[in-house]
């Protein structure tokens, strides 16, 4: 929990590095470093949306509506470029992230304060969400002529040479990294999550710490919502459908327990890390779209069973030598 | 002696590194009730579980009659007459009793339709040789936990079974219910039952049992007939060393009264609770399982909110609305359910240490992962904490280790009023006695403790003063002295009981 890697992450990584290298060999121009950086971008999304979903998944909750959030606030965004294309794209982002944060009080109020199951509470906001996108915008979709050059220019924006998304996905993960291993909200999450009896013992709140993870969850999903429709320079009542589920993969494949109380940064990192390389590596390799899906679908599955497997409980050490062997086993 | 009806020879079984039980046989007979001893983790339930086809033998078997038989499933023991009572029921709340009974053997009509009048009959003649006070239709959750150990007892019956387990079935009984179960042992003995007993407590082995055998370390070291055994032999024998004496001696100096209930008072678990506790004092809280104790004890943590009554620190009223307003006054709770409510399982020794005080662990709400150490080192130490590394996660260490780690966590929350429910429950002889230790070394130091216990000797052991409960309310008090066993059981079953 507290270290950066445990050895689940150093397998997953070792598997990710294997199937680039492996791509790599049937066609080299996806190592070069143009074609690197460039699934670093597409995934950048990824990254931060999977990390926002792993701190409500170690509360043992789930989010479906955050890819509803990304659409509505990018929506949002588009619509007010057109209307205020001289405001300062920096109050747009701050307005995106506001406005995530609040979709994402609604489900955290709603779950702490009505004892209501989080999936329960986000499908629900999940249709909600996408219905405003299409009454907000009457069923228009906005392309990028509806935008502002300087809207559609950050995206393309790079600080040193990296992409700002990458910088942005960057700060987010060692944010996140921050929050969940080295703060007393972040170890309240996984106490919640791992015996959230003992946790209230403890006098920390379950309900409290919902309220802030999908609160923080939503301000992510604005951010990545401003980000999304300025990168892609579309919005439409159908952006990121169904990309919670891609989302929630990441987070399982990652090695966050859907129970609770486990997983790490860097899990969930490498999680979304394969998905992005499976679905940008795979069209360079001329496998079509379906055979992604049963990949993902197959390694999701593949993952659970790894994770089923080292979480199946050790023999008691009952016997005397036992015990002696398992001391020196652990000092040596 | 009868000829056994089930022998055990040489049964030895491994898991992955571990051999939890080696070269261990004995045998049980018709008509007699065997106690099964040991520590915690002396491989007892490895017997059980061998003995009701969960696990198979590595090496040696089961014999009954003149037949040696495997079990490949659970179903293969029922079929040989062997049941099991567990522990904690593991039965089906929302279905019938009589469901209950027939789980997985119903009797059936045509195309496997369940026969239900067939069921519902059969059922209604088990509770009756039982002597049950519910209908056969009733849910099972509505019952009680006595009622549902005689649904599992009815349910062996109703597999014809002759060899009966009781996996320690008093743990949550009371006293009362506890008799009531012994006139049933007594019966299914008369009727030719074997049974095998398994429980940590002497007092019932030489009220039931007939033979005894004990284990250690997955090794049989002993077996006999109960009346040539004392439970000091027992113990040395389950310990493999002399105990001596189990409680540690103090010299109490009382200071100044630090938490005081006055009539504190609930709508439905208890009623007039009013005591007052000074630095260096333990009070003792004695009764029958569900006497409110429990509830009492929540509601000072602030886990419940009283009707009526004042609860005061240092003669000043204090509200306590949530367990961090109880933390904030310097009040621990070590709860009774480890696994539930102390230690997160899959958290580290340091993280479960530092959980009740991450802010004295912190600045600016950043960890301080140097202060967490330090502290997990220091108490880890001081409770002698076994375990390979503070890192190791709390799930992996036995239950006597979670129990000092979940001390540990409260001690770390530097607290004045230490309320301690039923510390050592379910802790093997040699954790009970270190944790003994530890909280007469903490009351010597000033702390004031309240302790929670169902085992009369820890609460005479250990006590002060001793608060015995009946039924919610203060049935009496006692002063250290003047205390004897007859008497706090007597106050405990409340007036006109039997004593």
């Amino acid at each position: 929990m507290s270290r950066l890697f445990a050895n689940r992450d150093f397998a997953l990584a070792a598997i990710v590095l294997a199937l680039v290298l492996l791509i790599g060999a049937r066609s080299p121009v996806f190592l070069s470093a143009g074609s690197v950086v460039g699934v670093l971008t597409d995934t950048s999304f990824l990254f931060m949306l999977t990390l926002a979903q792993m701190g409500i998944i170690l509360t043992r909750g789930i989010d479906l509506s955050v890819a509803a959030n990304v659409g509505l606030v990018g929506m949002v965004s588009a619509l007010a470029s057109r209307a205020h294309p001289d405001a300062p794209i920096i109050l747009i982002v701050v307005m995106a992230i506001g406005l995530g944060a609040l979709l994402g009080a609604v489900n955290g109020a709603l779950i702490s304060g009505f004892s209501i199951p989080p999936i329960v509470v986000t499908l629900g906001t999940l249709s909600i969400y996408r219905g405003a996108i299409f009454l907000i915008a009457g069923g228009e979709w906005l392309t990028s002529k509806d935008m502002t050059p300087a809207f559609l220019a950050f995206p393309a924006l790079n600080i040193l040479g990296v992409p700002i998304l990458i910088v942005i996905a960057a700060l987010v993960s060692v944010g996140f990294w921050v929050l969940f291993g080295h703060t007393r909200i972040g170890r309240a999450l996984y106490a919640v999550g791992g015996n959230p009896v003992a946790a209230r013992y403890c006098g920390v709140d379950l309900g409290r710490q919902q309220f802030f993870v999908h609160t923080l969850a939503g301000a992510v999903s604005g951010l990545c919502g401003f980000l999304w429709v300025s990168r892609y320079g579309i919005a439409y009542s159908d952006i990121a459908q169904g990309y919670e589920l891609t989302i929630i993969a990441a987070c399982v494949i990652g090695g966050v327990s859907i129970a609770g109380g486990i997983g790490s940064v860097a899990g969930a990192l490498l999680g979304a890390l394969f998905l992005g390389v499976v679905v940008n590596a795979l069209p360079v390799i001329n496998v079509s779209p379906f055979w992604q899906m049963l990949i993902s679908g197959a390694v999701i599955l593949a993952a659970v069973v790894v994770n089923a497997r080292g979480s199946r409980r050790e023999g008691k050490i009952i016997l005397r030598e036992a015990r002696q062997k398992a001391a020196q086993g652990s000092a040596a | 002696m009868p000829a056994p009806i089930l022998d055990l020879t040489h049964v030895s079984k491994s898991f992955p590194g571990v051999r939890a039980l080696e070269d261990v046989g004995f045998s049980l007979s018709p008509g007699e009730v065997t106690a099964l001893i040991g520590e915690n983790g002396a491989g007892k339930s490895t017997i059980v579980k061998i003995l009701t086809g969960i696990y198979t033998p590595d090496e040696g078997g089961i014999r009954i009659g003149d037949q040696t038989v495997t079990f490949a499933s659970p179903r293969g023991a029922w079929a040989a007459g062997i049941a099991a009572i567990h522990q904690e029921t593991v039965m089906f709340d929302d279905l019938s009793v009589a469901e209950n009974i027939f789980m997985g053997h119903m009797p059936t009509g045509a195309f496997g339709r369940v026969d239900w009048s067939a069921m519902n009959e059969r059922s209604r003649a088990l509770l009756q040789r039982l002597e049950a006070d519910f209908a056969a239709d009733a849910k099972l959750g509505t019952l009680g936990v006595a009622q549902k150990h005689l649904v599992e007892i009815a349910r062996a019956l109703s597999h014809d079974a002759r060899i009966i387990i009781m996996d320690e079935p008093t743990s949550a009984l009371s006293a009362r219910e506890i008799g009531d179960l012994f006139a049933i042992v007594a019966q299914l003995k008369a009727q030719g039952c074997a049974i095998l007993f398994i429980s940590h407590k002497f007092d019932e082995i030489f009220e039931i049992a007939d033979r005894w055998v004990c284990l250690r370390d997955g090794r049989k070291v002993g077996e006999g007939a109960v009346a040539d055994v004392t439970s000091d032999d027992l113990v040395k024998l389950m310990v493999g060393r002399d105990v001596g004496d189990i409680f540690p001696k103090r010299s109490p100096r009382f200071g100044a009264t630090v938490l005081e209930a006055k009539d504190l008072s609930n709508a439905t678990e208890f009623d007039g609770l009013s005591f007052a506790l000074r630095e260096g004092e333990i009070i003792g809280f004695y009764g029958l399982v569900g006497a409110g104790r429990s509830e009492a004890m929540q509601c000072l943590f602030g886990l419940s909110a009283p009707t009526r009554g004042a609860i005061l620190i240092d003669g000043a009223h204090v509200n306590i609305g949530s367990p961090r307003d109880a933390i904030a006054a310097r009040i621990a709770y070590v709860p009774e359910d480890r696994q539930v409510q102390g230690a997160v399982l899959p958290f580290s020794i340091r993280a479960n240490t530092t959980l009740a005080s991450l802010a004295a662990h912190a600045a600016g709400g950043f960890l301080a992962r140097d202060k967490e150490l330090a502290t997990t080192r220091r108490l880890g130490g001081e409770l002698s904490v076994k375990a390979a590394s503070w890192e190791q996660q709390a799930g992996q260490l036995s239950g006597g280790n979670q129990q000092k780690v979940v001390i540990a966590k409260w001690l770390a929350a530097d607290p004045r009023i230490l309320i301690l429910d039923e510390p050592t429950k379910g802790i093997d002889i040699g954790s009970k006695a270190a944790v003994h230790e530890i909280i007469g070394a903490l009351a010597d130091k000033g702390m004031a403790i309240l302790l929670v216990s169902s085992e009369l000797p820890e609460v005479m052991g250990m006590s002060d003063q001793i608060v015995v409960m009946n039924e919610g309310r203060v049935a009496k008090r006692f002063a250290r002295a003047e205390a004897t066993p007859e008497a706090v059981v007597a106050a405990a079953l409340g007036e006109g009981a039997r004593a």
